[in-house]
């Protein structure tokens, strides 16, 4: 019997390796990944490199000391010219604008005469830089008025940023739980990818055996639970060795691309965490040296092992469940265009469960909805690994919820599959009737 | 008489539907035996019960004198109505695993399958893939795979489908060759005429219900109604001697475009006893033709049918 369900898995692992279109998309998926990784950097570093450059008619006594080159823009001062001479030679020397600032008597009067002149619409970061400038200066002018001299004004304006620690005492940082989450959500995300995807694997299986007739055949010399089972695991060790592949190929391919072309990854993560602007104001200043340790220290404390073990522990489990839901309906209709009113439920609770991971999770691992979720079996696959980059036990997720959702799993593994293979035994031997919900419970009867 | 199969009083329904209700049935060893009655009469689903693909709800069913159980699997070969191979799998591969889940060894299924191929003068068609290959050439591959591993009941649903003549002819000659052999069949269809003159038994089933059983021959003999066909050639004039025939005999219809001194009709005898007709026809004329009409399996059936519901 075991030789049997071996025979199985060996056929149905081959049949879905050598198909064309999944050796196509095991070979292309890296490149494209890669090409997208190197495309972003290449994108990133364009963007670094582009300083814009700004000419300034200063014709005024303010302003003398504002215009400071940043990254993104750098000035050049203009002295005795007049404005058509400054706005032809910004354009012979291609600027990317002109700044006039004319002669005014106050701050107030200057700054509301002042144009910036460019080829076509500015930039917005651009105008905001420029308009902060201006601010900043008008802000000063007005509180001097009130009486507040320039050295005070200095520490009015000094920022500040609230200290964070745990209750063990150590310095704790901002954005970590994010982070974390994040780590933790890639993994919920791809177990989410990968059930949708080798489960659509083993519905189209079993339809195909449907549709050409073979399953009676099979079936006579099988039991047709063996035949199911054989089917999961086969298809889901070809998608192992799939995202095995994967995995190895893009990491070798990104290696090359990085050796070769020497783009300099570790700059372009500094500049996608930039846009992130919720992520707890990282982005407004640049971390200090000793909190860029800070979070990789954190990124490194993250407990890796039981991060991946548990990976592999809840893809499998969530996979099972999942992957007997699609076996079933696969054999409940005659063709794929049939599968549409079935598979809408099984892929509600895996997008609830990232929505739920997204929203929930995030903001606080440990409250009551992250917790239900992280144990509620359809849902649990996901949500607890977004929930484990915080550890297990203290601080983390406690012991107890890890192991029942494991129990609830393996629990909600043994009924799903045994209803499972009820429908799929008579759905198997079913053609020509496209079946309802009603009719799915009384073949359970059967 | 030692049976390959004995059902005694099995039972299946799905839901509220009855697909077999108290069946018994003795199938002899080596013999062909005919599982007859319209579609929907529940034969596949007893078919299902006997390669253990569904389970009966009552009823017990004996293999070889034991109880039908999973290891008899090996020993059955089953042929389906809705019968079809793996499209994109090559032949050879394919044959290998069915053949292995029948529970060959991989060795043992490439000896036989090379046999069978080289025997069916298929050899080349090793390393196609399904789809490459006609429905009749499928059905051919569909066949070996089917008696491969040398089953002791070999169990076809409506075997003759989807074949054309001649590779219906192969097909039927290779079962009767395995027949010889000892091995025990099972046809199953509602194209009775289509395998009366190989079934030494039949089965008629109708609606869930087995309404008749046993040896052809004897069913026949059974149903028989006395009924001879006779044509005769007379000098006299034939008008006036049909005319003193049907006085003495029950003339059931008579053929009245008749040839030039040629009488064509169909008689009724009250018994068997042929003595009396014969003396009178061959006194009038020379009689060419005497034969008694034999009910086909397909008239037996729907006289049983008919009987049964009149009956009720």
């Amino acid at each position: 019997m075991a030789n049997k369900l071996g025979l199985i898995i060996k056929r149905e692992y081959l049949a879905k390796v050598r198909n064309r279109s999944f050796i196509v998309m095991t070979i292309l998926s890296p490149l494209l990944i890669v090409g997208m990784i190197v495309l972003i950097a290449y994108l990133a570093k364009i963007n670094d490199n582009e300083t814009r450059v700004i000419s300034v008619l200063n014709e005024s006594s303010f302003f003398q000391e504002e215009f400071k080159p940043t990254k993104s823009l750098s000035f050049v001062q203009l002295d005795d010219l007049t404005l058509d001479q400054a706005k032809d030679s910004t354009n012979a020397l291609e600027y990317y604008g002109l700044l006039h600032i004319p002669k005014g008597e106050t701050v107030e009067e200057v700054a509301r005469a002042t144009y910036l002149f460019t080829k076509g619409n500015p930039n917005s970061s651009v105008t905001q830089k420029l308009e902060s400038i201006f601010q900043r200066q008008l802000r000063q002018d007005r509180l001097e008025k009130l009486g507040v001299s320039s050295d005070q004004f200095s520490n009015v304006e000094a920022p500040f940023e609230i200290n964070l620690a745990t209750f063990d005492g150590e310095r704790s940082i901002k954005g970590i739980n994010e982070i974390k989450a994040f780590i933790g959500g890639g993994f919920g995300y791809a177990i989410m990818m990968f059930i949708i995807i080798y489960g659509g694997f083993v519905m189209r299986s079993v339809i195909e055996e449907k549709t050409s007739r073979i399953i009676e055949v099979i079936i006579s010399s099988v039991k047709p639970f063996q035949l199911m089972l054989g089917k999961i695991v086969g298809n889901s060790l070809a998608g192992l060795t799939q995202f095995t592949i994967w995995i190895i190929s893009a990491s070798v391919l990104l290696s090359l691309v990085v050796m070769v072309l020497g783009i300099d990854l570790s700059a372009m993560s500094g500049e996608t965490n930039m846009p992130a602007g919720p992520m707890g104001g990282m982005s407004q200043l640049a971390p200090m040296d000793s909190d860029m340790m800070m979070y990789t220290k954190e990124i490194l404390d993250i407990p890796w092992g039981i991060l991946i073990i548990s990976f592999f522990i809840y893809f499998v489990l969530g996979y099972l469940i999942y992957s007997s839901i699609y076996a079933a309906i696969g054999a409940a209709v005659d063709n794929e265009t049939d599968t549409q009113q079935f598979i809408f439920p099984i892929i509600l609770p895996l997008m609830l469960a990232i929505y739920v991971g997204f929203f929930s999770v995030f903001s606080n691992p440990h409250g009551p909805i992250a917790v239900g979720f992280s144990l509620f079996p359809l849902t649990s696959p996901i949500v607890m690994l977004m929930r484990l980059p915080g550890g297990i036990g203290e601080g983390g997720v406690p012991l107890w919820q890890f192991l029942l959702s494991i129990f609830l799993l393996i629990v909600t593994f043994l009924g799903i599959v045994s209803l499972a293979a009820k429908i799929y035994r008579v759905g198997i031997l079913m053609y020509g009737k496209k079946p309802t919900y009603k009719e799915l419970v009384k073949w359970l009867r059967y | 008489m030692d049976h390959i199969l004995v059902a005694k009083n099995v039972s299946k329904t799905y839901g509220n539907y009855t697909a077999l209700s108290n069946i018994s049935l003795e199938i002899p060893k080596n013999c062909i035996y005919g599982l007859l009655g319209p579609n929907g009469a529940g034969k596949t689903s007893f078919i299902r019960i006997i390669n253990q693909i569904t389970h009966q709800d009552a009823g017990e069913i004996f293999f070889n004198g034991e109880h039908l159980s999973p290891k008899h699997i090996a020993q059955i070969g089953y042929l389906p109505e809705e019968r079809g191979l793996y499209k994109s799998m090559k032949v050879g591969e394919q044959a290998l695993y069915l053949a292995q889940l029948k529970g060959l060894s991989k060795h043992d299924a490439k000896e036989r399958l090379k046999y069978w191929f080289e025997r069916l003068n298929i050899g080349d068609w090793w390393n196609k893939k399904i789809q490459e290959l006609s429905k009749g050439m499928a059905q051919k591959i569909q066949f070996i795979v089917t008696v491969l591993h040398e089953p002791k009941l070999l169990i076809f649903d409506e075997p003759f489908s989807g074949f054309d003549p001649i590779n219906a002819n192969i097909i039927k000659d290779e079962i009767l060759k395995l027949k010889e052999q000892g091995t025990s069949i099972i046809f199953s269809t509602h194209r009775m005429e289509s395998v009366e003159e190989l079934c030494e038994y039949i089965a008629l089933i109708h609606k869930s219900e087995k309404i008749l059983d046993g040896k052809l021959a004897d069913i026949k003999n059974a149903y028989k109604n006395n009924i001879f066909d006779v044509g005769l050639q007379v000098e006299e004039n034939s008008d006036a001697l049909m005319k003193s025939l049907a006085e003495k005999f029950n003339i059931l219809s008579s053929n009245l475009e008749k040839q030039e001194g040629h009488l064509d009709f169909k008689v009724q005898l009250p018994s068997s006893h042929t003595g009396d007709i014969l003396r009178e026809l061959s006194a009038v004329g020379n009689l060419y033709r005497f034969d008694e009409t034999i009910p086909s399996a397909n008239d037996i059936f729907i006289q049983t049918v008919n009987n049964k519901e009149n009956g009720k």
